[in-house]
């Protein structure tokens, strides 16, 4: 903001010491020209956001206040000891946290431990988002030269875009904050919470100023929130592991971000010093992202472009071969990231078993949950994986079909192809049938993964035959994030991003909806509700929920084209 | 058989009224240019017409087809070229201009070679990194490449240096030699008075003149300016005379007046009555009736029904 440009012009002249010759008036003018107007833009971000980042605040802080009446309503104090147990467990530390506090399991400990690493992934991917949109997609649409050639400096528009990011973080820990604290009554200790969330946001403005460095890098908008995404993924898994190799972390975890939010030991023992670490990191990146601004052309990645071939290849023929062109470095991507991911987690499974063996032996309890057999934890600890992996490949089957179509239609391309006898329907259903079976791809590579994992550490139960089947009874759920995608894109382009709003309500409902126990018609809303409980023995209607489910993604598939075939063509919305 | 028939076009969006009643028809052989200033209609006029937008009202028939229902077969026979051409970033120039051709049909690589040596195109370009007047080559490339019977050209000089834009006036009379139809939307009267045989000028969705151009020459007026020694002060008043002004020259008086064309033959025997030293007649140019449509003295003139002759 304004005051960035002010402290570096008032820097500057401290250094100016007569011993030796640091900077000569040329040099200083440059230094502070580099952030010239950064003030104005931050406040053009925040005119253009404005209703974006309301919505965000209110939805973050209500939720989190929910999310702690709610633990509080439900659980009573021997529930909460059993959902402490269930924290020592494998699963529970990768989709939970490095388990604070589990001796003494209060509502409030179990926000902290469990909530943290759900507040920073929504706050890393909000931040995410807005530093690309700024940085990256202005650049690619051309409106950042039309900014960079008024008095702007070359550093402006990242510095305003973090700064920007760095207010609206602030503002949502202190209203989380204050609604958590508000909800829960006097008992509360409002400085843990403001810990909880202000480390939260720290963190999440650490992943902010990787996607700047990133855009740095990667000359398009779509790459560069790919890649983000990616370094966020990392730290996850990063994180999962390192509190997996000892409860309440290890050596391994301090290398993952996420583990600088939940160290703060929020309602546990709170300490302050690992915001410094989130701070230092941000600043560090902050520095490189500028270092790599400076040796860089404005539209331009680190990469300079390769020339391309003077002509198309013979397969280049018709819209099937060109959404596969368009996509294809995505799946490709997406696929071996993901896939090393899960195949990772798979290669964890043999240490699982050991880890849950003990774990019994300690704790009576538990065996009561998942019984004495090892293989209940793999079990189960894998449901929740696969709840995971479908949703990663519900993702991309959103990106693959209504942001794709969306991109094609506003660029301008679609008119250019629609101008060519290529009706309406065959354009859509290529780019339909490229996405979905990108996604299915997607899925069993992901499944794969998990099973070769799995196999490479000897595990060898459950067998292939079984992965196969939940490939097969998670793909109608997948697929149904791309159908409910293209319908909106066919009826109301302006509405496609709904489609991510299904993705949040599966997420929370596959999360929290058995633990809050909410009702059969809000359960329903996720396609997994209709879906077989993975790797458990199967049931009478678990077919017909499958092939119902198929007909059901069909059935919006065709009513996206009939919509596509009726509505105009708009470019340039 | 008509490549384009538009006749009452009126298209909405929300309570914004783009199209209120446009002609505009194109017929075989024809080069129309379709002349407006920005905002007019002309692209969405152009949108209706390729079917990627629905008319409200009136008839649009392109090739006696309907352009929405009929989309594919009618687009097999016309070639389209946006005024802001959009292009796949991955993909090279050499790259999207074949897409396009296959997807209207066999290739004429000889014919491309040709075109991009004309057009001075390099195709190894990733379209990423391709200027405004370089995306624009690669679609006039595509579309002359094509063997259309109809050209939809939407301001396709926009962005192109002088040299180039020389290189699409031999392209468009090459086609229209062979007997294409063309229909040229514009702003740059010069290029329009190059190419085409009719005009239609739209002002805010309306038509306002039509024709062929030297009928529409006729509308217009030449602008006289003459210096006479003796009494002129007659002139002025004479029927088919505007904006006439006069000042003291040292050879005597400079009269400077807008005469119709019509009243040519009335006006120059008083001149020379008058003794006149010098005289000069800058003949009428469509950017003179275009002034007179959309200049500052056109708030008088609305209302005033269209007199194009050609309508």
């Amino acid at each position: 903001m304004s005051t960035a440009t002010g402290t570096t012009a008032h820097r500057v002249p401290g250094h100016r010491t007569p011993s030796h010759r640091a900077e000569t008036p040329a040099e200083q003018r440059r230094h502070a020209h580099v952030l010239a107007g950064t003030g104005r833009l931050a406040r053009q971000i925040l005119r253009r956001d404005r209703r974006r980042m309301l919505i965000w605040a209110a939805v973050m802080s209500v939720f989190i206040a929910y999310f702690a009446v709610a633990l509080s309503t439900v659980f009573d104090a021997s529930a909460l000891a059993a959902r402490a147990a269930v924290m020592r467990t494998p699963s529970g530390i990768v989709m939970g946290g490095p388990g604070y506090g589990l001796d003494d399991y209060t509502p409030l400990v179990a926000v902290a431990n469990e909530g943290t690493t759900w507040i920073v992934m929504a706050l890393s991917v909000m931040a995410i988002l807005h530093v690309v949109r700024h940085t990256r997609a202005e650049e690619e649409s051309g409106r950042a030269e039309l900014v960079r050639a008024g008095a702007v400096g070359r550093m402006a528009p990242a510095v305003a875009t973090l700064a920007t990011l760095a207010a609206h973080l602030l503002v949502i820990a202190v209203l989380s904050a204050l609604a958590t604290f508000a909800s829960q009554g006097e008992d509360t200790s409002l400085v843990d919470g403001l810990g909880l969330m202000l480390a939260s946001a720290a963190s999440a403005l650490v992943f902010g100023a990787a996607a700047l460095v990133v855009a740095q890098i990667v000359s398009t908008s779509r790459g560069a929130v790919g890649l983000s995404l990616a370094v966020f993924g990392a730290a996850f898994a990063v994180r999962s592991a390192g509190d997996l190799i000892a409860l309440e972390g290890s050596t391994l975890s301090w290398f993952s971000p996420l583990a600088w939010a939940q160290q703060m030991r929020a309602f546990v023992d709170l300490r302050w010093w690992p915001l410094l670490l989130s701070s230092a990191a941000t600043a560090a990146l902050l520095g490189l992202a500028s270092a790599l601004a400076a040796r860089r052309d404005l539209g331009q990645g680190m990469v300079p472009a390769r020339p391309g071939h003077p002509g198309a290849p013979g397969r280049l023929r018709g819209p099937v071969a060109m959404a596969w062109r368009q996509q294809r470095a995505m799946l490709g991507w997406c696929s071996l990231g993901l896939g090393l991911l899960w195949f990772g987690s798979g290669s964890m499974l043999d240490a699982l078993g050991d880890m849950a063996t003990d774990l019994v032996a300690e704790t009576p309890a538990l065996g009561a949950l998942f019984g004495e057999d090892p293989d209940g934890f793999i079990t189960s600890f894998l449901a929740v994986i696969m709840l995971s992996v479908a949703l990663c490949a519900g993702a991309y089957a959103i990106v693959a079909t209504h942001q794709q179509c969306r991109g094609e239609e506003s660029s301008g391309r679609l008119e250019l192809v629609l101008a060519a006898p290529v009706s309406r329907t065959g354009w859509f259903a290529a780019q339909l049938a490229v996405a979905l079976a990108g996604a299915a791809v997607l899925l069993a590579v992901c499944v794969g993964a998990i099973w070769a994992g799995a196999a490479l550490v000897g595990v060898t139960e459950p067998g292939s035959g079984e992965y196969a089947t939940v490939f097969a009874t998670h793909l109608p759920a997948v697929l149904s994030f791309a159908a409910v995608s293209a319908l909106l894109y066919g009826w109301a382009p302006r509405l496609a991003g709904l489609s991510w709003l299904l993705l949040s309500a599966v997420l929370v409902i596959g999360m929290f909806g058995a633990m809050f126990e909410f009702p059969e018609a809000v359960l329903g809303i996720s396609p997994f509700h209709w879906v077989p409980a993975p790797f458990a023995a199967t049931e009478g209607g678990d077919l017909a929920r499958t092939l119902g489910l198929s007909v059901v993604v069909l059935a919006l598939l065709v009513l996206a084209l009939l919509g596509f075939r009726r509505r105009e063509i708009r470019s340039g919305s | 058989m008509t490549p384009i028939d538009i006749r009452g076009l009126t298209k909405r969006f929300g309570s914004f009224t783009a199209l209120d009643g446009l002609d505009l028809t194109v017929g075989p052989a024809e080069v129309r240019g379709f002349l407006g200033p920005n905002g007019a209609g002309k692209s969405t006029a152009i949108r209706v017409l390729l079917g990627l937008l629905r008319a409200d009202g009136g008839t649009v028939r392109l090739f006696d087809g309907d352009p929405w229902a009929d989309a594919v077969a009618l687009h097999r026979r016309l070639a389209y070229v946006p005024g802001d051409v959009a292009l796949w970033p991955n993909l090279s120039g050499g790259e999207a201009i074949d897409y396009l051709s296959r997807l209207r049909g066999t290739p004429d690589p000889r014919r491309k070679a040709e075109l991009l040596e004309r057009f001075e195109l390099d195709p190894r370009k990733k379209a990423r990194t391709y200027s405004k007047g370089n995306r624009q080559k690669v679609a006039l490339v595509a579309a002359f490449a094509s063997d259309a019977e109809l050209f939809v050209l939407d301001e396709p000089t926009s962005g192109l240096d002088p040299l180039m834009e020389a290189v699409f006036t031999e392209c468009v009379r090459d086609r229209a030699a062979e007997g294409r139809a063309v229909l040229l939307s514009s702003h740059i009267l010069s290029e329009v008075e190059k190419l085409c045989d009719t005009v239609t000028i739209i002002r805010a969705g309306r038509p306002v003149e039509a024709g062929t151009l030297a009928e529409l020459r006729h509308l217009t007026r030449t602008r006289v300016s003459a210096v006479v020694r003796g009494d002129a002060s007659a002139v002025p008043g004479l029927d088919g005379v505007h904006d006439a002004r006069s000042e003291s020259v040292e050879e005597g008086t400079r009269l400077t007046l807008d005469v119709d064309d019509a009243a040519l033959s009335a006006v120059l025997p008083r001149l020379t009555d008058a003794e006149v030293v010098s005289l000069t007649a800058t003949p009428p140019s469509l950017e003179d009736l275009f002034l007179r449509h959309y200049g500052d003295e056109i708030g008088a003139d609305d209302g005033v029904p269209a007199t194009g002759a050609g309508r």
